[in-house]
């Protein structure tokens, strides 16, 4: 029996994997994404949201079987309860059914070619004559799998780029803990709109978010600093116990998940090695979302590891380009972003407040879609911030 | 001291792995597995477990 080495082996069956798989298979490598989980796209460790701006990005269908509901815009709450709405007449995004997503990208992904296999745990990965060989526990026994690369899309919990000697590990600081519960059953809620909640006793160094589902179902979660004496959980459970319309609502899903939210690999890339998604922290430093961002990074894991295959170098000579490329494409806009979540993180309550009783609709609209020319932003700012001088020191400090 | 993963708190979803900073843990589908010899009781999976399900056991 000839031995199979496979041009790329893909760790991890989720948005970031199965995006990087198609942009091989497309491209006619030998491509196999191995999975530890037993179901694609299950449990999710996500809130859903995706703006019609990454449907677009990534060439994404709006395909109602898994955009299930048409999102208009957002409601904020300050912690004292007052709302500022941001509505929008057209869909800004949807929310997705996850699972099912995850299912018709993996069936394009090995329509295109790629091979899918779940229920392998990837336990050891080693370089060997230039080749990767990964140890996996599948089916009771060990069996042994050969590449000439690997990118690595396992998630916060990745593990196979540390085994190559690639360091991933998340600082606590820059880690968010999240929880959530799919809920049914409840209301009081517009459905069109996601509703975020702030304030330092709700949750500290994040929100609580509805993401509506139709019907009155959402999922209704709480992202919160890592470094917190009490749990999501608590923080979550405490909130939904305050809300009447929700607090008898059932639950029929609970997911729970870290958030890499601020640390940025300066370096995805090794010999024989890419990684992408949660795996390469790539997420949005302010609202924590990383669906659109792991499938871009996972599309452009997918085009440089496809250049190796091509010049038959898998070496940082080929591969090394990547971490630049995706800095250039994302990364550095997120890395803007970092600054304003610093800055988001000194506001006390009463910033909060004030910001939200101060701001008018339609102040708010332009900010949401981020149509505010700059001359509006500045004085925007300077007339909000002229009667609080604490936020114009923070703001001094930052820009 | 090591730490302790309480299987009937545990949601599986691999926040402890992620900040483990001497790769400890290891996520197997429906399983945590601490590896004790690598362990350093730093207590971040602690810290970050969205439910509580992680503990340093003291009698070690």
């Amino acid at each position: 029996m000839v031995e199979t080495v496979y041009d790329v082996i893909i760790a991890g069956a989720g948005p970031a994997g199965l995006y990087a798989g198609l942009e091989l298979a497309k491209g006619k490598a030998s491509v196999l994404i191995l999975d530890r989980k037993q179901e694609i796209g299950c449990p999710k460790r996500c809130a859903e949201g995706l703006s019609l701006r990454w449907f677009n990005i990534l060439g994404l269908k709006v395909d109602p079987a898994y955009a299930i509901q048409p999102i208009h815009g957002a409601a904020l709450y300050s912690p004292d309860g007052k709302q500022v709405m941001m509505k929008n007449k057209e869909p800004q995004g949807y929310i997705l059914e996850r699972k099912i997503m995850e299912k018709h990208l993996a069936i394009d992904a090995v329509k295109k070619g790629a091979k899918i296999l779940l229920k392998h745990q990837i336990i050891s990965a080693e370089r060997k004559n230039g080749v990767v060989e990964l140890k996996v526990e599948v089916d009771g026994g060990i069996q042994t799998f050969k590449s000439k690369m690997i990118i690595a899309c396992d998630g916060i919990d990745s593990l196979v780029a540390r085994m190559l000697g690639l360091n991933t590990k998340n600082n606590l600081n820059d880690t968010d803990s999240g929880y959530q519960y799919e809920m049914t059953g409840i209301s009081g809620y517009d459905e069109n709109l996601l509703h975020l909640y702030f304030g330092t006793d709700i949750a500290p160094r994040g929100y609580v978010w509805i993401f509506p589902k139709r019907d009155g179902t959402a999922n209704v979660g709480i992202g919160i600093g890592a470094y917190e004496e009490k749990t999501a959980k608590y923080y979550l459970d405490k909130w939904i116990q305050s809300q009447p319309k929700l607090r008898n609502g059932s639950i029929i899903e609970v997911n729970a998940g870290g958030i890499p939210v601020g640390g940025f690999l300066e370096t995805m890339a090794a010999d024989n090695l890419l990684v992408a998604g949660d795996a390469g922290h790539m997420v949005d430093p302010i609202h924590g979302g990383g669906i659109g961002i792991a499938m871009e990074g996972g599309r452009l894991a997918g085009a440089v590891a496809l250049r190796a295959v091509k010049a038959n170098d898998f070496t940082m000579k080929t591969l090394a380009p990547y971490s630049k490329e995706w800095f250039t494409l994302r990364g550095d806009e997120l890395k803007r972003r970092l600054k304003s979540r610093h800055l988001l993180e000194q506001l006390s309550n009463d910033d909060f407040n004030y910001l939200a009783h101060s701001i008018s609709m339609d102040e708010a609209l332009k900010i949401g879609n981020g149509t505010l020319s700059k001359t509006e932003k500045a004085i925007l700012f300077t007339k909000k911030l002229i009667q609080r001088p604490k936020l114009v020191k923070i703001m001094m400090k930052f820009f | 001291m090591v730490v302790k993963n309480n299987s009937n708190k545990c949601l599986y979803c691999g926040a402890c792995v992620g900040v483990c900073p001497v790769s400890a843990l290891m996520l197997k589908d429906v399983k945590l597995v601490v590896d004790e010899s690598k362990c350093i009781s730093c207590g971040a999976c602690v810290k970050i477990c969205p439910v509580g399900a992680m503990s340093l056991d003291k009698k070690k």
